[in-house]
Formats: structure tokens, sequence, C-alpha cells
């Protein structure tokens, strides 16, 4: 393992000015919505503390956050992963592989004991005894809960660490299951999305290696500055919205004139992400800029919802598979009927009852 | 019955003397109030709301000439608050009013009569009994459904504002009154489908409210719906001799 030097150690080393060391920062902050000081604490956080060991392991996962994370733009993943933080153990991307990479595991647990992060990408499944996940010989339940124990904080990858994405929706025959309903006792941070925009990853990664604490979580424990706003609330065809002017069929005259999505499921308006603002491969684009409504894929159970076109969720509680309206109408149509038989009984009675009085 | 007061003398331009009629003040002015604006929000709530959830066919030209989903959502969340300001002062005059104005918030579970009187009622809508008992206030079965109809207005503004928050922005009110609702469904699309359930729920109570209002005016003998205007419950048959 390399010596603990900082961050700005080691880009002088690289050849970086501090001149461009400063703008960094001011950008950087920026990025996260801080103000000038934060470019100054930051400035200094990166001259002084020393570079945080992060570990991060995968579970039942399909790698498409490492494959995110890997494309960032804006810092590069290179620098990210080379100099501002000390990616340790990453078994898809390390060239240590077998026991010696399982020898860094343990040697960052004890040298490093509390200090540092544990990133986890995927979610163990529980069911028979977390048999259907085995890493390193081992279920990676038993893995997870033993680097969980020293760690500093736990930053949940993506869908899967975050909500259990495809692998725990109905039935769930593994029982995947979130980071959070498995370790009880350490900050999480969940980064979802499947897979999370790669500077939305290096972004958080970021803060918290700077400032050595986590961001502002919300209510479902996700970075306040990612998540806050759903994708409906900074989408470019929202004036579409407003206006009411839908694209009814695919390949209409509205969608070639990218009017709003909603009449064609587009998940836009419940979903948080920061896909709308962020955009993905260095800005270029996002689902719905592709003309393709949002699915989202960043909220709970996304997979457990009903189609990706429709807008009306379907409910499955009551063992049938209908929306919202068609329960409504149903139910209304039933009532309505009993009301009408009812009233015609009662008028029967009631001419009865007299000719009998 | 002491409140009762009987019309004495009220003849008619024939000369024949009128029925005597026993009448109470049931509702009182703040509770008709509220009823009617609660009714004509629910109106304006259930209609924008359904076409907030199944769009109406898009409008041609240019997005900046237009601003129907706009409208749409601005008469919704309009007549949302001006229904949860109204329930609150329904809940107040609830605290101060008289004892009717306080029957629809709670079941009186633990009245061995009241619940005798629900499956009575029951009965009666079965067309098992031949003859209603009259109420002052609701008949205990009408009183249950009354007391699920508020259940499902609460949970209606509850989950309306807190769809609203959604929009307002983390740092808003609504968000940190209401924002709880998304611990029990992280996913606001499941609380789009309750809110919307909910809907769906308030309709089949119009529908049977109504029906029953005007059959228990005419079968049973005593206003209900003049009665949510002048407050005065008129029981038609002549007062027991």
């Amino acid at each position: 393992m390399a010596a603990i030097e900082t961050f700005y150690d080691v880009i002088r080393r690289q050849g970086v000015t501090r001149r461009s060391f400063t703008k960094f920062c001011s950008l950087t902050a920026a990025s996260l919505g801080l103000g000038q000081t934060a470019a100054m604490q930051m400035a200094h956080a990166l001259e002084t503390n020393p570079r945080i060991p992060v570990i991060w392991m995968h579970g039942l996962e399909c790698t498409c956050c490492s494959e995110s994370f890997i494309r960032s733009a804006h810092p590069l993943a290179k620098d990210v992963v080379l100099s501002m933080i000390s990616l340790d153990y990453d078994d898809t991307i390390m060239a240590a592989a077998g026991h010696q990479a399982e020898a860094i595991l343990e040697e960052t647990k004890e040298k490093y004991k509390g200090k540092y992060i544990l990133a986890v990408e995927g979610n163990p499944p529980l069911n028979e005894g977390g048999m259907f996940c085995i890493d390193g010989g081992k279920p990676f339940v038993e893995k997870l809960k033993w680097m969980a124990e020293d760690a500093m904080a736990i930053i949940a990858w993506g869908a899967c660490a975050s909500w259990g994405c495809v692998q725990a929706a109905k039935p769930n025959p593994t029982q995947a299951t979130p980071i959070d309903k498995v370790i009880k006792d350490k900050p999480i941070i969940k980064v979802p999305g499947c897979p999370p925009i790669a500077e939305v990853m290096t972004g958080v990664v970021t803060y918290v290696t700077t400032f050595g604490k986590l961001p502002e979580l919300d209510r479902q424990g996700r970075p306040k500055m990612f998540y806050s706003q759903r994708i409906h609330d900074k989408c470019y065809r929202r004036p579409h919205f407003d206006a009411g002017q839908f694209v009814e069929e695919w390949d209409d005259e509205a969608a070639r004139k990218g009017h709003c999505l909603y009449k064609m499921g587009c998940k836009g308006p419940t979903t948080y992400n920061a896909c709308s603002t962020v955009r993905w491969n260095g800005g270029v684009s996002f689902p719905i800029q592709s003309g393709h409504g949002c699915i989202g894929c960043s909220e709970e159970d996304f997979w457990d919802k009903g189609s990706f076109y429709d807008r009306l969720t379907k409910i499955q509680q009551f063992g049938i598979e209908h929306n919202a309206d068609e329960v409504g109408l149903a139910a209304a149509a039933v009532v309505g009927g009993a009301v009408a038989v009812h009233a015609g009984v009662t008028a029967v009675k009631r001419i009865t009852a007299k000719h009998e009085g | 019955m002491t409140e009762a007061t009987q019309v004495h003398g009220v003849l008619d331009s024939h000369g024949e003397k009128a029925a005597e009629l026993q009448s109470v003040y049931v509702y009182e002015a703040p509770v008709r109030l509220w009823h009617w604006i609660n009714a004509a929000a629910i109106v304006v709530l259930a209609t924008t709301g359904y076409f907030i959830a199944s769009p109406l066919p898009s409008t041609p030209g240019e997005a900046s000439s237009q601003y129907l989903m706009g409208y749409i959502r601005f008469a919704h969340f309009s007549a949302g608050y001006v229904l949860a300001v109204a329930l609150l002062m329904r809940l107040y005059w609830a605290l101060v009013g008289n004892d009717h104005a306080r029957q629809i918030f709670y079941l009186p579970v633990w009245d061995r009569k009241w619940l005798w009187g629900v499956l009575y009622e029951a009965r009666w809508y079965s067309f098992l009994v031949k003859q209603p008992k009259k109420y002052i206030g609701h008949n205990p079965l009408g009183h249950l459904v009354m007391h699920l109809f508020m259940l499902n207005l609460a949970f209606l503004v509850v989950t309306g504002f807190a769809l609203y928050s959604e929009g307002a922005g983390r740092d808003s009110w609504q968000h940190e009154l209401f924002g709880w609702v998304f611990w029990i469904w992280p996913n606001s699309q499941d609380v789009h489908t309750w809110h919307h359930l909910a809907m769906w729920g308030v309709i089949l109570f119009v529908i049977i409210h109504i029906y029953t209002a005007v059959r228990e005016d005419i079968v049973s003998r005593q206003s209900l719906i003049s009665s949510m205007i002048s407050g005065e419950r008129v029981f038609r048959d002549e007062a027991d001799k």
C-alpha cells in the first residue's frame, strides 16, 4: 500500500500547478452548490488531510455503476481513482487478485479502523444463508458485514445497494436486500440510479473525501445536492407539459417536435435524480432528450410498478393487475348499480306498502 | 327531546291547520358552510385531479402561448388549499360547536346502543325491518360512513400536500410537515396511486351520500336535504301525543 500522502502532494508531483489546483477547488465547490469559502476549505482540506482509503465491493450487481464511474468526465475518473481518493480495493478494476487482493481488505480494516469509506455496488442476497453470492469463498453478506464494522461510512452505489433493483423485484427468489436493511449502525449514503450518473458518483466521493463527512442527506438518505429535485422539475420539455402538449403515440408529430412524454408513461414527475441538469456522457444527452420517457431507475422498486409506458401504476395489492382508474371505475359501477337497484326496491316496497295500508 | 319545538297554529290559505311538526336545530352555520365549501372543492379537485393523471388531448401551437396543464394544476392546488383550510375550520368548530358538530370525528364503539343501532340501520337498508329509527344527527350507520369519509379526506389532504411538496421543494413547509409520507412510500409513484384511489373512494362516498340523503328524506320522513341549508331537522310525522 502506498504511503499516506495528501491529494495536493499527489497532484503537485504529477505537475499540476497551484493555480490549476485552486481553480479546481473553486469549480468543484460551485458544482457541489457551495460558496467561495467552501472552495478555500476544500483547498485546505486537500492540502492537509491524508487521502481517505476507499474499499469498493461488489455484491449482486451488473457492474453498470463501475462502468458509469469510469466514464466520469469531470473530474476524470483517472484523477479520482489515482489522486483524489486512495482506492485500495476494487475487485473489478484492481491489478491484484486472489489472496493478494483479499489481504488488502484485512490490512485496510486494521490500519484505517473507523477511517475508510466502504463503497458497495450491488447488494447481498440473504436467502439460503447468503449462498447466492459467494465472494472470496464466503457469502457476500458476511464479507459486507465484516468490512462495514470498521468503516467510517458506507456509500450504497446504485439502485441495487440503495433499493434492491432488479434482483429484488418480485418475487425476489434470492432475497436480495438493500444495504441499509443489512447494516444498521453506520452512516449510509444512497446514490441510486441504474446506474447513477458518473459526475454524481465522483461528486459524492469528492465531497466525502475532502470534508471527511457525508453531504447533507434527504429523508431517504440520498445526497440533497443531487437528489432534491425531480427530473420533471428541471426537464427542458417542461414548458410543453405546462402547456398541455403531449406525445400521444411514438413517432407522431408531437414526438418529432419534442413535446412532453408524460402520456407515454414518463416517470420524470416521480423520479429524483440529476439527469435533466447534469445529463449523461459528459453532458451530451439524457433519456428524455433522446425521445424516450424516464423509467424512474433511481426510485424504489421501479421494476415492480407496472409498465414503463403507463402513467398510472398497476395495482397488484388486491391480487389483480389494474390501474387506479380501472379499479375506481369498476367500484363506482358496482356501487352505482347497487344504488339503482336499491332505489328500485325502495320504490316497489313503498307502492306495495301503500296498497296494503 | 327537550330541544324539540312544536309548530302550533300554522294555517294554509284554505284555513286548514297544518300538522304539528317537530324540528330540531342540528347543523350550525359553520358546519353547513363547511359542507358546501367542501362539496364544491371536491368537485373541482376530482375533475382537475382526473385530468392531471390523464391529461386532455394535446393543445396546438406554441408552448409559450398555452398554459392548459398549468391552469388545471393551479385549480387543483387552489381547491386543495380551500379544502384544507375549511377542514381546519371544521376541526376547530368540532371543539367549540354543539354536540352534532363533533359527531363525525369519533366513533362511540364503547356504546352498545350505538353498535346495535349500526346493525339496525344495516337491516333497515337491507329491507329487513319495516320502520327506520329517527335520529337527530346521523344515524349510527351514517355516522360510521361519515367517519370513514373524514379519514379518507384527511388521507387525501396529507398525501396531497406531500405530493405538492415535491414541486414546492425540500425546504418548503409542506415538505417539513408532510414529507414523512415518503417514509411509508419512498417511491412517490405509490403516493400518486393511493391519492388517486382515495379520490375514487370519495366518488363512491358521494354516490352513496346523495342517494341516501334523498332516499331517507322521502322514506324516513325526516328532512335531510333542506337540513344542510337551514340547519333544522324536521320530523314529518306528528309528535306523539
